[in-house]
């Protein structure tokens, strides 16, 4: 038992993710953490996206269920739960039973490899950027298969346009991650590392996130990523597959109750592992913004009360809708309901100010913090933009993302070549 | 980079891919045969894990399970019959084919028993951490790389096989 | 049977060669002997990997790695072919391609 306690206490004073410290004990405790933290994430992008798109369009979204509709996701999760299980006749039953399962497994390996932290990943594998690609790029097999397995047509047309897309614009994305890692090369040793923490410690040394670097190169290629990983989850505006005006739904079609809430969660969480990828490669995954400009132990500290000031303002969002809800008998219950959630929101964002935490916490909260900016332009652009069709869609991703690619991919290689070159001679003359 | 329960996931993984070869071989549905042969290829990849070469491993899941496997599947569904199922599975030469392969099964059995011993425990190794670095070194390195020359031809191979199975599959050239 | 040598790693790559002979030799459709075709290369690949790691350098692995870039070049050809083939004849049955029987 002596024992025990110790290999567990072993790794925390080691500096290294439980991956590569080999303990099975911690890897284990991640791999539950980021799989429960993916669950309530995808179960508050429902949430949201319903109420934003509701507010978008001068709507109010889901008010009934809970004050202010938040236990809507709860219900519709239960109601899923509990819907009969259709399998279309002369349906192949182990293929269409094991397709769902590909896709989710596909979204949810990815996050083996993504960075919350220095040391808080679940491993960080040599080939970090790679696994995250080819393991996301296994979900096409399962729309394909899910497509065929329906025996019906609109599923076959749904998963045949789906995954042409989504082979189409993994090209695109290939070729905005390889400049990145170009980037990454700048140092002393001059090899670059595809892993996920090793690319993030590069744009710390470097001092500059990845964005921004070689403008607008670094620029550039974060917009063809942000493009292609909008295209590649079959999110709007590139959502024909699954339009429900065309092709009823796609090739989701034919699954009902909780085999379509495995697509649902599968979506999600690609969502999330994508936008994750984009975060760690151009944003600084958790660094704080202004590292260098703003540096300090003052700047730090201010920096370091971002998380318990997030908190503190939705819980005082909670509270002034608890000020607006109608004085009624009826609503007394979501009032007290509305009331108690703002104080547990409250109670985290005060717990988050003891600086035993903050120190720790800080690097989770920054990168969740892009990531979910990244989640609400995702919900945006479904609000906005209209459907392309599907050549239009082609088009967008052979014609126009591809060539861009390459010109940056060319233009970067270039400029990290003669950098340090030019560098040395400007230093030299001025 | 310490290794935790090797044997384990070894037999695990071989577990599986063992039993994955024998579902291709045997499955008259050739979807599942496709499938079975993606679980084995995802095996594959966890041995590469295993066997320290991260890099292959991760080329085996992006090109193979990725990519070849999505084209068989394109493919079956394309030309795909009913009629097929329901007939007779094996050749008209299947007893040969047993036969022969019986053959090779004894000659591996014999070269491993008799062979057992030049094969050391263990090996070295280069650390995981920087395989991608050394693999790249081996290929693309002024001073120490000697493939740069197989890589560019396998870059020819590529384009030439594009070409051919565009102009396989055309239907009117 | 604990310490995983090299020689596992030989008996499981000789295993897989094996079943992929017995695929491509008794199976009656076109698509299943090109699938046991790439359990083949898999299990040379392995084999590959294997050595490279007892012997301590990365030749085995870039080796490899040229195999499996190989390997989905000739799945692209042979998919084409058989594309081809069935737009002629209506079958993917191996027993049927014998155009040129006298």
């Amino acid at each position: 038992m002596g024992a025990l306690v110790q290999y567990i206490q072993s790794y925390l004073s080691s500096d290294l993710t439980p991956g590569a410290a080999g303990n099975w004990f911690w890897a284990t405790v991640y791999v539950l953490l980021v799989f429960v933290g993916l669950s309530v994430a995808v179960i508050c992008m429902n949430w949201l996206e319903r109420k934003i798109l509701a507010h978008m369009q001068v709507r109010l979204g889901p008010m009934r269920v809970g004050p202010h509709g938040l236990l809507q996701p709860i219900a519709d999760a239960l109601k899923l739960l509990l819907k009969e299980d259709i399998i279309p006749a002369e349906a192949d039953k182990i293929v269409f039973w094991v397709a769902p399962f590909i896709v989710v497994l596909a979204a949810f390996t990815v996050f083996v490899v993504v960075p919350f932290g220095p040391t808080h990943a679940i491993t960080d594998m040599n080939i970090g950027i790679l696994f995250m690609l080819g393991v996301s790029s296994l979900s096409v097999l399962g729309i394909v298969t899910a497509g065929w397995a329906s025996n019906s047509h609109y599923p076959l047309i749904g998963a045949l346009r789906s995954s042409a897309q989504m082979v189409s614009y993994e090209v695109a994305m290939g070729l905005a991650v390889v400049s990145v890692i170009l980037m990454t090369s700048l140092n002393a040793e001059g090899t670059g590392t595809l892993s996920m923490i090793g690319i993030v410690r590069a744009q710390q040394a470097q001092g500059m996130w990845f964005i921004f670097k070689f403008f607008p190169l670094g620029l550039i290629a974060f917009a063809i990523f942000a493009v292609a990983m909008v295209a590649e989850t079959n999110r709007a505006p590139f959502d024909l597959p699954e339009a429900e005006s065309e092709l009823t739904a796609g090739f989701h079609t034919e699954y009902s109750g909780f085999r379509w809430s495995l697509f649902f969660l599968a979506e999600y969480s690609a969502m999330i592992a994508v936008s994750s990828i984009a975060v760690t490669l151009w944003l600084g995954g958790w660094l704080r913004p202004f590292p260098n400009l703003l540096s300090g132990a003052t700047w730090d500290l201010v920096f370091s009360l971002f998380p318990g000031l997030a908190f503190l303002f939705l819980a005082g969002m909670c509270f002034f809708n608890v000020a607006r809800m109608p004085k009624h008998p009826l609503f007394k219950i979501q009032t007290i309901g509305l009331a108690g959630f703002g104080v547990v929101l409250g109670l985290i964002g005060v717990i988050l100010f003891v600086p035993l935490v903050r120190d720790r916490v800080g690097d989770i909260f920054w990168f969740s913090a892009k990531v979910a900016a990244f989640m609400y332009l995702y919900i945006w652009y479904r609000g906005t933009f209209p459907r392309y069709r599907f050549d239009q869609l082609m088009k967008v991703g052979w014609k126009v993302l591809l060539p861009t690619g390459f010109a940056v991919l060319i233009l970067t290689a270039a400029t990290a070549f003669f950098e340090p070159s030019v560098e040395q001679w400007l230093r030299h003359i001025l | 980079m310490t290794p935790v329960a090797t044997p384990f996931f070894f037999y695990l993984l071989a577990a599986t891919m063992i039993i994955g070869g024998i579902l291709v071989i045997t499955r008259k549905n050739a979807v599942h045969s496709a499938m079975a042969l993606i679980t084995t290829l995802l095996a594959q990849a966890g041995l590469y894990l295993m066997l320290y070469a991260p890099f292959v491993a991760g080329v085996q899941i992006i090109l193979y399970a990725g990519g070849i496997m999505v084209l068989f599947l394109f493919v079956i569904m394309l030309i795909n019959i009913e009629r097929t199922m329901k007939e007779r599975q094996f050749n008209k030469q299947w007893l040969v084919g047993i036969a022969a392969a019986t053959a090779l099964g004894g000659l591996f059995i014999t070269v491993y028993t008799k062979g057992k011993s030049l094969f050391p425990a263990g090996g070295a190794s280069y650390p995981e951490e920087q395989n991608t670095q050394a693999v790249a070194g081996l290929l693309f390195d002024r001073h120490t790389g000697m493939y740069m020359f197989p890589f560019e031809i396998a870059s020819l191979l590529l384009l030439v096989a594009i070409i051919g199975a565009v102009v396989m599959a055309k239907k009117r050239i | 049977m604990l310490h995983i040598s090299t020689l596992h790693y030989l008996v499981l790559g000789a295993a897989l060669f094996l079943l992929g002979v017995i695929g491509v030799l008794t199976r009656r459709n076109v698509i299943i002997v090109l699938m046991s075709i790439e359990l083949i290369l898999n299990a040379v690949n392995l084999n590959l990997v294997a050595f490279s790691r007892m012997w301590g350098g990365l030749h085995g692995q870039v080796f490899a790695i040229f195999v499996i870039t190989d390997a989905a070049a000739e799945a692209a050809v042979g998919l084409g072919i058989l594309i081809a083939f069935f737009r002629n004849k209506e079958t993917v049955n191996v027993d049927e391609v014998n155009l040129l029987k006298w």
